[in-house]
């Protein structure tokens, strides 16, 4: 009886399949590679790289506030009044390898990357499961040295952070990332603590419209290798796309817009109410 | 003895067939092409066909090309635009013998799996055995269920002008 029904499906399966194929044409011809993409909205999943990289000589500038606590209360507008922010830019060199700077009012900082997409998540001729891309910052602090006692260096000022982004489109709407990351501090905060710091960050996307997503990015530091006051970087937001831009807007507890800061400075805690609200603006030009 | 005289007849065919979409608004104009469509006739009946992947129409720049895919055509849902109809007048067309005839073609334009009947006037040039076919039509997005957001509606036209060209070979 199953098997009959079987049969009546897969026939009726054929038949519906004959119905759309056009019959002076060769629809079965040599299967092509076909490269997945929108894996993310834009190159960021809300602080951290996104595996996504602008096109050949396009220019994103980005445009990342973050704003005080919401337990700031109404004194702060709940965070409102204290706004900082860092302005900066992605840019195409190849389709695949990209450079940017940026400006964090944080601690003053100057940072710039290198992102290289090197695997493509593919089906057809070519099967890859995932996509695949490196990027290496460094970050260069300028605000004045706040332990003057101290023998202070140029060197101090710097640090660096490597990330070996891999993602994977599951469905049209559901993309999960993991950032495997190593931030190494030339100066560390306290004594006995190690200049090199082992995280893993997790993001998921999923998708609400074709225009609009939600977008999760957890920041996980490995135990025992910062100060105990402080906690992984967690934050929850939503892109929205409208032609020209992608607006992010989220509530992260994290510090600073820079890996360095998200990453091995975040202190405030969600359950504490210290979240605060971001926006980030991207805006493509092409040259 | 017709058959032998008049070397009309037979199926002609190419895979790298063009289709270019142009959308033209006071503030930009959008172009994008496609060489790789599948198309057919049957220079008997006058039956044609075509089908074009999606993905495969290439705009100057890459963000439009994701939005296009992403959002206006779905083209992981519907990844297929197809047109099946008829020359209506193939007996006119003579594919034996070099010159440009023209002939209505009426038929199924199928977009994000939305059909509707399309009529435009092509032209037909035979030259050494390759019959070269143009036409250009008129659709409206909205008619295919392809939404248009209100902040883009001033940048992207209601009448997307289609612009088929199209070197056919005799298949063997």
């Amino acid at each position: 009886m199953l098997k009959s029904a079987l049969i009546l499906l897969a026939t009726f399966a054929m038949y519906i399949a004959s119905g759309q194929t056009m019959d002076l044409l060769d629809e079965e011809s040599t299967p092509t590679v076909v490269y997945t993409f929108a894996t993310f909205k834009t190159n960021r999943v809300v602080n951290g790289h996104s595996i996504e990289t602008v096109a050949k000589r396009e220019f994103d500038l980005k445009i990342a506030h973050r704003f005080g606590f919401l337990s700031g209360g109404p004194y702060d507008l709940f965070g409102l009044d204290r706004a900082t922010m860092r302005m900066g830019g992605d840019y195409g060199i190849t389709d695949n390898l990209n450079v940017g700077i940026g400006r964090s009012t944080e601690d003053k900082t100057y940072d710039g990357f290198v992102k290289y997409k090197f695997i493509k998540q593919s089906t057809g001729a070519k099967k890859m499961p995932i996509t695949a891309t490196w990027v290496s910052h460094m970050g260069i602090t300028t605000s004045k040295f706040t332990q003057i006692t101290r023998e202070n260096e140029f060197s101090h000022r710097v640090h660096y952070t490597h990330q070996l982004l891999i993602a994977r489109k599951f469905t049209e709407g559901l993309s999960v990332q993991l950032s495997p990351t190593l931030v190494h501090k030339n100066l560390v905060d306290s004594a006995g603590f190690s200049n090199d710091i082992l995280a893993l960050g997790i993001g998921l996307r999923q998708k609400l419209t074709t225009r609009t997503t939600l977008n999760l990015e957890y920041y996980y530091v490995l135990p025992d290798q910062l100060e105990s006051d402080k906690t992984n970087a967690l934050s929850v937001g939503f892109d929205i796309e409208t032609g020209g831009h992608v607006f992010q807007l989220f509530f992260t507890n994290s510090s600073g817009p820079f890996e360095k800061a998200f990453i091995t400075d975040t202190r405030a805690k969600w359950l504490d109410g210290d979240v605060r609200f971001g926006f980030n603006i991207a805006r493509t030009f092409n040259f | 003895m017709v058959a032998f005289t008049n070397h009309s007849g037979g199926i002609f065919k190419t895979n790298t067939g063009n289709i270019n979409v142009f959308s033209h608004t006071a503030i930009e104009d959008i172009t994008a092409d496609n060489h790789k469509v599948k198309t057919a006739f049957d220079g008997t009946s006058g039956k044609l066909q075509f089908s074009a992947l999606i993905k495969d129409f290439e705009f100057p720049k890459a963000l439009m090309q994701e939005h296009f895919n992403e959002n206006y055509m779905e083209s992981t849902k519907f990844p297929k635009s197809t047109f099946n109809g008829m020359i209506e007048n193939i007996a006119a067309v003579n594919t034996g013998t070099d010159g440009t005839y023209t002939s209505n073609v009426t038929g199924k334009l199928t977009i994000k799996d939305v059909t509707k009947e399309v009529s435009a006037q092509g032209t037909f040039t035979v030259k050494n055995g390759v019959v070269n076919a143009k036409t250009t039509f008129v659709i409206n997005p909205e008619d295919y269920n392809i939404t248009i957001p209100k902040t883009v509606a001033s940048k992207i036209s209601k009448e997307i002008k289609i612009t088929v060209d199209a070197d056919y070979r005799h298949a063997h």
